[in-house]
């Protein structure tokens, strides 16, 4: 870092009158100001908020959880105990004891479907006979997020990368549990320990609400809520809601004009409003203290798990209230004073919002939320695990020292070594599972994890990037839905899903940061040393004083300030030079006459740089110094050229989008306009162009794409991976494609597209393909599918085997083993017929018999082959021979087909313009212009004027200009090369000025009578192709407890004829017809009913009248004998009474 | 020397905006009330083909005075129907690449061969492979360290033997008489330098690929041209003398070459041999300036063809070769329509192969 080192010339560029400039010449633009945009993302990258927030639990916060529960203790021995004083996460290793090699990296785990892993070390110091001992232990072993600070990957070069098997590009961000990659998405919640001001306009009712969530503590919801006119306090804990008055009172303000000045102030409207309340203290004869102790006492719920002696009414209340009602606001001592202004400063807002009802807060605003991520929902479950495994600890060693008599000394480390892996096994279940069930936090939480989607590079870092909100889906509010202003620079507009999760799941924009815990003490502290007053010195006419200010640090109230802009912008200026941490936001809210100051986790925020004296502080030296690697985004920050705003704070900035916008008033800068949308919508070129759905369709359909999806694409073995053969790198560019890394792995290829109507086989959005650019290799792509299979020894000690192929008398080997080798598996590179046997596993017939005790090899074997299903033939991609964790062989078997694209598959632009295939027409046939090229594509005109995608159109014109001169062309969003400069191209080249070229029919070899427009664009296969889809069946498979046929494509089920179908029969009067459909060609069934029953008999005899006389035989559906059956069992008698027909 | 007239009928008619009277009559070169009765003098006299440039791998010809349907017959065979031999089926023996098989193949199919086909008889099937019908190339390669490569080397062509698998690695192997059939001209790629797949020490391709002739609309791999097409003579028509100081700017609308502008005078006219340079890009029509001033068209007739060759032929017995494919399809369109006339008369005459 040269940087450090010429501190005079980065202070000369920050002179406010440099090189003679005045602060009222014109503001030249910052060139290349974008470039922070990379340098932005070299230090944090695409999914920073995953990693710090892993980075900040494995290496601070889980020091805080054992700092909390340390110290284990016996009830048996009083002597005894045991102290956790350290603990650390080490690097991932191999968990196996006999392994010389402990190195493991995230590749292997994932084909040896295994946990990528790391051990947790402990420092225990704890009592062993007299002496007090120290060791090292192993609590158990934590999933690594890859690319964290922790795991083997981070901080290496490509080519070591490269040799782990891994690709450069991918984000990391997630984990390798049992093999599979699983990410623990975004959660979005509202904020916590914050005052949320709500009305029902319905009901009348106001209310002003508070969940408190302290570090390990349990989380509360504290209402301050109208009812009738009055104010009442409401806390899950107590049973009645309590009158404010008295809510106060127990609180420790006593008089009645203390009361009135906290929380009314010296406001008539609040007054009158208010003192109906204080009536109805006295009216339930509460005036002391004491008395509202004991009046909630007798409503608070008594929740012990000891039992002992009674206590006084008064003092449960007395308890409840410091502990429970508003946990986060402390209580030291019995000093009652925080938390009594915090619950005036409730009512208040309470009285402001029945006076105004505009005083009420937004929910859905982004301020009001917090993001929860990876590292805190860790952070949870470990607090839980071990918690837990600190109980087991102690009833284990209390089973021990119970024992009156020990042959040797007692040693807990031998005790901590029979724990099992209570905390391994629960981290592994929970991210595998995703169900965060921790009884101890009344947490009940299904889905946080997700299998991370390899469909496409895009959809695996726009997984990265989604943020799921705890909002249901099935209720029918807008609000949460909507798009919020606030959203703007944090959360992207576009790249939200269609239907029933649209709005709820979003994803951030490209330069959001999402903040981790910043210690509050030293702020608080800080805020003292800029003259912030203590609020508990302070009386209701302090507080709601004209000039004074609260200062709230995250939601505590802390204390007063009568020069609120004065502290702010002091407090910035410190924040500006990192004199504390620039996560820190603090603004001022003039509704509330409050300051806040916020230093929570969860914040979104952004960079923005910093704009003085009408000028921005970043010029274009500063730019230089960028370019040539000599600074990096962190100088910007030190420098206090750029800071971060979360988004209340963005509230109190005046934000220029442009340099040419920047007035005396502004503050801050835009980076790049680009960065508000996220890295799925930053692929469209030219999205500001398009109608704003098609950017959100494309969002959804770019993640479908078949790409390249890693440079080690190659080396894995997933499920279902879709590749394609020839990607190539778009035409038109934007500066996220470079970014993001989508021109390295790139999901689509540059067709040249001709907007014309051709055959009447492109309705409907359905495109014409050349077939000799088929031919060629376009749209080519390959499916490759896991089939894995355990090779499992039993607990009776018979196992599994492979065999080679059985031979016949004759010596023949079926067709169906033409491609096993001897060793049991398919050859690598030969090609699977239907049919065809790849893996010819046997398995012993006893295999679960448990009473077995004979010679293992001499059990007889069944065979239980792996035969491939797929109705078209495959090859051998690879074949993995490796064992799991528990030491069972496993085999993998990849099988890989190439497809070429046929009719029916489905192509999309980056313009949410999707279409099938609908007809592919010779090369000779296609229409040509006057340099004899064709187009590989046609689309129908029909595709614009409805969906307005301007966006598409450009993209051709900057296509073609890009193709004629060389160069790729940008369509970044807000900027991109200009449809003059595109035209200008073409008319240099000799082509019309808008993009249109006069076509030759390839059929008749006329000229059209149309100019036809023409040109590349980017276009994407998705991964929806006939071959997985085309299902038509004659006879087949049925069910058996029905015997209709069964349904679903997997199960070459039949077609459904359904109720609305059978309506239209019926109405037609198609008799027969509904017949054959419904009974005949399905289940039909011959059965005998006896006529003088109406019961069902069989073989012409009725067993109910014992005889044959007047049996009948009839078809019925075998689902109706069915029913009668089921009648029957249920005690309902079903009669067939039959007449002649 | 100014540019030939044309008759107004044999103009397409080139707008701001559309094509007009893109269509000859359904008798072309007939028009009602007037003889045009076909004779074979006058066609000779009227048809001329010439070559205007020619290269090792491409052929620009004229072809003027007859229908577009003519025209575009031969365009078409010339891309679709002219046989060429192209690699069809792959034995791979060993392939330990990271080109997975298939692709592969596909690749090596796409590589133009240097085989003349008129020898060759077409294969029916993958079975019955001789030497009349049947050209074999083995591949045998295999990627190793150099062992005297320079410590710093990072190229892998210093650090490596056989890096790259390329077209000329295909070894034709003589089968039968084939040695003698084409010993003047023996079967290799067009191009030799053409990369099928990059390898790295300890990666070995061994194969078999056996070539057999076919026609491009069965696979592009068939096609002889890389392209073949035309396109219609550009026409200028100055209407009414352009402003002097408009003369540049009128100059600047066409491609280079197209419109003469006396240095002295600033007279604009239309150079008779560059007209045929014009990309009929329209531009003229945009600015109102010329408005009035110009018309543009296009020659229904005259045919100016592009031919690119890729594969055996050279590239002026490409149209020879196309007018012989055409020659026998007529041919048996006539043996067809001969047989329905002196047939039994209400027979089907069955034809195979047009």
């Amino acid at each position: 870092m040269d940087i450090h080192d010429d501190e005079e010339e980065w202070d000369q560029l920050n002179r406010s009158n440099w090189r003679g400039l005045g602060l009222t010449d014109p503001i030249r633009s910052v060139e290349d100001k974008w470039l922070l945009l990379p340098a932005f993302l070299k230090v944090k990258g695409l999914v920073k908020q995953h990693i710090d927030s892993f980075n900040y639990f494995v290496n601070v916060d889980i020091k805080n959880i054992v700092k909390a529960n340390n110290k284990i203790t016996s009830d048996v021995d009083p002597r005894f105990w045991l102290k956790f004083t350290d603990i650390n996460v080490g690097f991932p290793d191999r968990n196996e004891v006999e392994a010389v090699d402990k190195r493991v990296t995230p590749h292997e785990c994932r084909l040896r479907d295994i946990t990528y892993s790391a051990p947790i070390m402990v420092t225990i110091q704890y009592v062993r006979g007299k002496n007090v001992i120290q060791r090292n232990v192993n609590i158990g072993r934590i999933p690594i997020m890859l690319r964290s600070s922790k795991c083997v990957l981070t901080g290496r070069s490509e080519a070591e990368l490269a040799r782990m098997k891994e690709c450069p590009l991918d984000p990391g961000g997630y984990f390798v549990v049992k093999g599979t990659e699983k990410v623990i998405l975004v959660q979005e919640q509202l904020s916590k320990n914050r005052i949320i001001v709500e009305t029902d306009p319905v009901k009348g009712v106001v209310q002003a609400s508070c969940t408190s969530s302290t570090h390990g503590g349990l989380k509360s919801k504290t209402y301050v809520a109208t009812k009738k006119g009055r104010i009442y306090l409401r806390h899950n804990s107590i049973h009645e809601d309590v009158p404010i008055a008295i809510a106060l009172k127990a609180l420790g303000v006593q008089s009645d004009k203390e009361i009135l000045l906290l929380t009314a102030g010296n406001t008539e409207s609040y007054k009158a409003a208010f003192s109906a309340n204080l009536e109805d203290a006295a009216k339930l004869g509460v005036f002391t203290r004491h008395q509202a102790l004991e009046y909630i006492g007798s409503r608070v719920k008594i929740n012990r798990r000891v039992m002992g002696p009674r206590r006084p009414a008064w003092e449960e209340a007395l308890e409840a209230l410091a502990t429970i009602v508003l946990a986060h606001v402390p209580v030291s001592g019995l000093d009652f004073r925080a938390k009594a202004i915090f619950v005036a400063t409730m009512t208040r807002r309470v009285l402001m919002a029945m006076d105004d009802e505009k005083m009420v807060d937004d929910r859905d605003y982004v301020g009001n939320k917090r993001l929860e991520l990876a590292g805190q929902l860790l952070a949870l479950l470990f607090e839980d695990l071990f918690k837990t495994y600190n109980a087991n600890l102690k009833s284990a060693i209390d089973k021990v020292l119970k024992k009156p008599s020990r042959t040797n000394e007692f040693d807990a480390f031998t005790t901590m070594q029979f724990q099992g892996d209570h905390l391994t096994a629960g981290f592994v279940r929970a991210i595998s599972t995703g169900n965060w069930s921790l009884k101890r936090f009344k947490m009940e939480r299904a889905g946080v994890t997700h299998v991370l989607s390899r469909l496409s590079f895009i959809s695996a870092l726009g997984m990265m990037t989604r943020i799921s909100s705890q909002f249901e889906k099935t209720r029918k509010v807008s609000g949460p839905r909507a798009l919020q202003p606030s959203q703007w620079g944090m959360l992207c507009p576009s790249d939200t899903p269609e239907g029933e999760a649209c709005g709820l799941v979003k994803n951030l924009a490209l330069m959001t940061h999402i903040t981790t815990d910043v210690e509050e003490g030293p702020i608080v502290r800080l805020a003292f040393m800029l003259g912030v007053e203590d609020i508990t010195l302070a009386t209701g006419t302090e507080i709601y004083g004209p000039h004074t200010f609260v200062v709230n640090v995250n939601g505590t109230i802390i204390g007063l300030t009568r020069y609120p802009a004065r502290f702010v912008a002091q407090f910035r200026k410190l924040r500006r030079a990192r004199r504390i941490s620039e996560f820190v936001s603090i603004y001022i809210n003039h509704h509330h006459r409050a300051v806040h100051i916020a230093s929570d986790g969860g914040r979104i925020c952004r960079p923005l740089v910093i704009v003085e004296h009408g000028r921005p502080r970043i010029t274009s030296e500063h730019i230089s110094y960028l370019k040539k690697g000599k600074a990096t985004f962190d100088d910007f920050l030190r420098k206090g050229l750029v800071e971060y705003l979360d988004v209340n704070e963005e509230n109190d900035a005046y934000i220029a989008l442009y340099e040419a916008d920047i007035v005396p008033t502004t503050t801050h800068l835009e980076i790049e306009p680009f960065t508000l949308l996220g890295a799925v919508a930053g692929l469209i070129p030219y999205p500001h162009h398009n109608q704003s759905p098609r950017n959100t369709y494309q969002c959804a359909m770019g993640k479908q794409a078949i790409g390249a999806i890693g440079y080690n694409q190659l080396n894995r073995i997933d499920t279902l991976l879709y590749l394609s053969v020839y990607p190539q790198q778009p035409m038109v560019k934007t500066k996220t494609i470079e970014l993001v890394g989508y021109d390295r792995l790139p999901a689509g290829q540059n067709a040249t597209l001709a907007v014309m109507s051709y055959s009447g086989y492109d309705i409907e959005d359905a495109l014409i393909l050349n077939k000799a650019s088929l031919d060629r290799g376009y749209g080519r792509c390959q499916v490759l599918r896991k089939n894995a299979t355990l090779i499992r020894k039993y607990p009776n000690g018979t196992f599994d085997r492979l065999a080679d192929a059985p031979q016949d008398e004759t010596g023949q080997t079926a067709k169906k083993y033409d491609i096993i080798q001897p060793d049991g598996l398919a050859g690598v590179g030969e090609r699977v017929d239907p049919g065809d046997v790849y893996v010819n596993k046997q398995s012993p017939t006893n295999a679960t018999d448990n009473t077995f005790t004979g010679q293992a090899a001499s059990v007889p074997y069944k065979n239980t082959p792996m035969t491939y299903k797929s109705p078209v033939a495959g090859n051998i991609d690879k074949v993995m021979i490796s064992d799991t964790e528990n030491d069972q062989t496993l085999i993998k078997v990849l099988i890989r087909q190439t497809r070429r694209p046929e009719l029916g598959d489905k192509f999309s632009s980056r313009h949410g313009q999707k279409g099938v295939c609908g007809l592919i027409v010779n090369q000779e046939d296609m229409p040509f212009n006057d340099q004899g090229i064709n187009p590989d594509t046609i689309m129908n005109p029909h595709g614009f004027p409805s969906r307005m995608t301007v966006g598409k159109m450009i993209e051709l014109l900057a296509g073609k200009a890009g193709t004629l001169c060389g160069k790729l062309q940008y369509g970044t969003a807000f900027g991109g090369s200009k449809v003059e400069d595109m035209s200008r191209i073409l008319i240099e080249n000799g082509f019309s000025y808008g993009g249109k070229d006069m076509l030759t029919s390839g059929i008749t070899g006329e000229p059209m009578e149309a100019y036809v427009y023409f040109g590349p664009i980017y276009y994407q296969k998705l991964k929806h192709m006939v071959m997985d889809k085309m299902h038509a069946r004659a006879r087949g498979p049925r069910a058996t407890l029905t015997r209709q046929p069964t349904e679903g494509r997997s199960r070459e089920g039949g077609l459904r004829l359904g109720e609305m179908e059978r309506d239209c029969l019926i109405g037609y009067g198609a008799t027969q017809l509904l017949l054959e459909r419904l009974m005949i060609s399905s289940d039909k069934f011959e059965v005998n009913a006896c006529q003088e029953c109406g019961l069902m008999g069989y073989n012409g005899w009725c067993t109910y009248c014992k005889s044959s006389k007047k049996m009948a035989q009839l078809t019925i559906p075998y689902a109706a004998k069915l029913l009668f059956q089921e009648l029957m069992a249920m005690n309902v008698v079903p009669r067939l009474i039959l007449a002649d027909a | 020397m100014s540019q030939p007239e044309f008759d107004a009928r044999q103009l397409v008619g080139v707008k701001a905006e559309r094509v007009t009277n893109i269509s000859s009559t359904d008798y072309p070169g007939h028009y009602p009330n007037e003889d045009h009765a076909w004779s074979l003098s006058k066609f000779t006299t009227n048809l001329k083909v010439q070559v205007k440039r020619l290269s090792n791998r491409s052929i620009d010809f004229d072809i003027v005075g007859v229908d577009a349907s003519i025209a575009n017959a031969f365009r078409r065979i010339m891309i679709a129907e002219v046989p060429t031999v192209a690699i069809e089926h792959v034995y791979i023996f060993n392939n330990t690449s990271i080109i997975q098989d298939e692709v592969l193949a596909h690749r090596l199919g796409l590589v133009p061969l240097n085989v003349d086909p008129a020898p060759i008889e077409p294969r029916l099937s993958a079975g019955d492979a001789t030497d009349r019908n049947t050209i074999v190339f083995k591949v045998n390669i295999k990627c190793e360290r150099k062992a005297d490569a320079p410590k710093d080397a990072t190229e892998p062509e210093d650090l490596y033997i056989n890096h790259e698998f390329l077209s000329r690695h295909l070894i034709w192997e003589p089968a039968g008489e084939q040695g003698l059939m084409f010993a003047d001209n023996p079967p290799a790629p067009t191009n030799l330098n053409i990369v099928l797949a990059k390898l790295r020490p300890g990666q070995e391709i061994e194969m078999d690929l056996h070539a057999v002739k076919g026609v491009g609309k069965d696979h592009a791999k068939f096609s002889p041209v890389a392209t073949a097409s035309y396109r219609i003579l550009p026409h200028i028509k100055i209407l009414k003398s352009i402003p002097p100081q408009l003369a540049e700017k009128f100059q600047r609308c066409f491609a280079p070459g197209v419109i003469r502008v006396n240095p002295v005078s600033k007279e604009v006219s239309v150079d008779p041999v560059g007209v045929r340079n014009d990309t009929v890009s329209r531009e003229v029509l945009r600015h109102p300036e010329f408005e009035g001033y110009v018309e543009l068209s296009r020659v229904r007739n005259w045919f100016l063809f592009n031919v690119e060759s890729e594969g055996p032929y050279v590239p002026e017995r490409i149209l020879p070769e196309a007018i012989m494919v055409m020659k026998s399809k007529i041919a048996q369109i006539r043996a067809g329509v001969e047989a329905l006339i002196s047939g039994p008369g209400d027979g089907d005459v069955v034809m195979k192969n047009i």
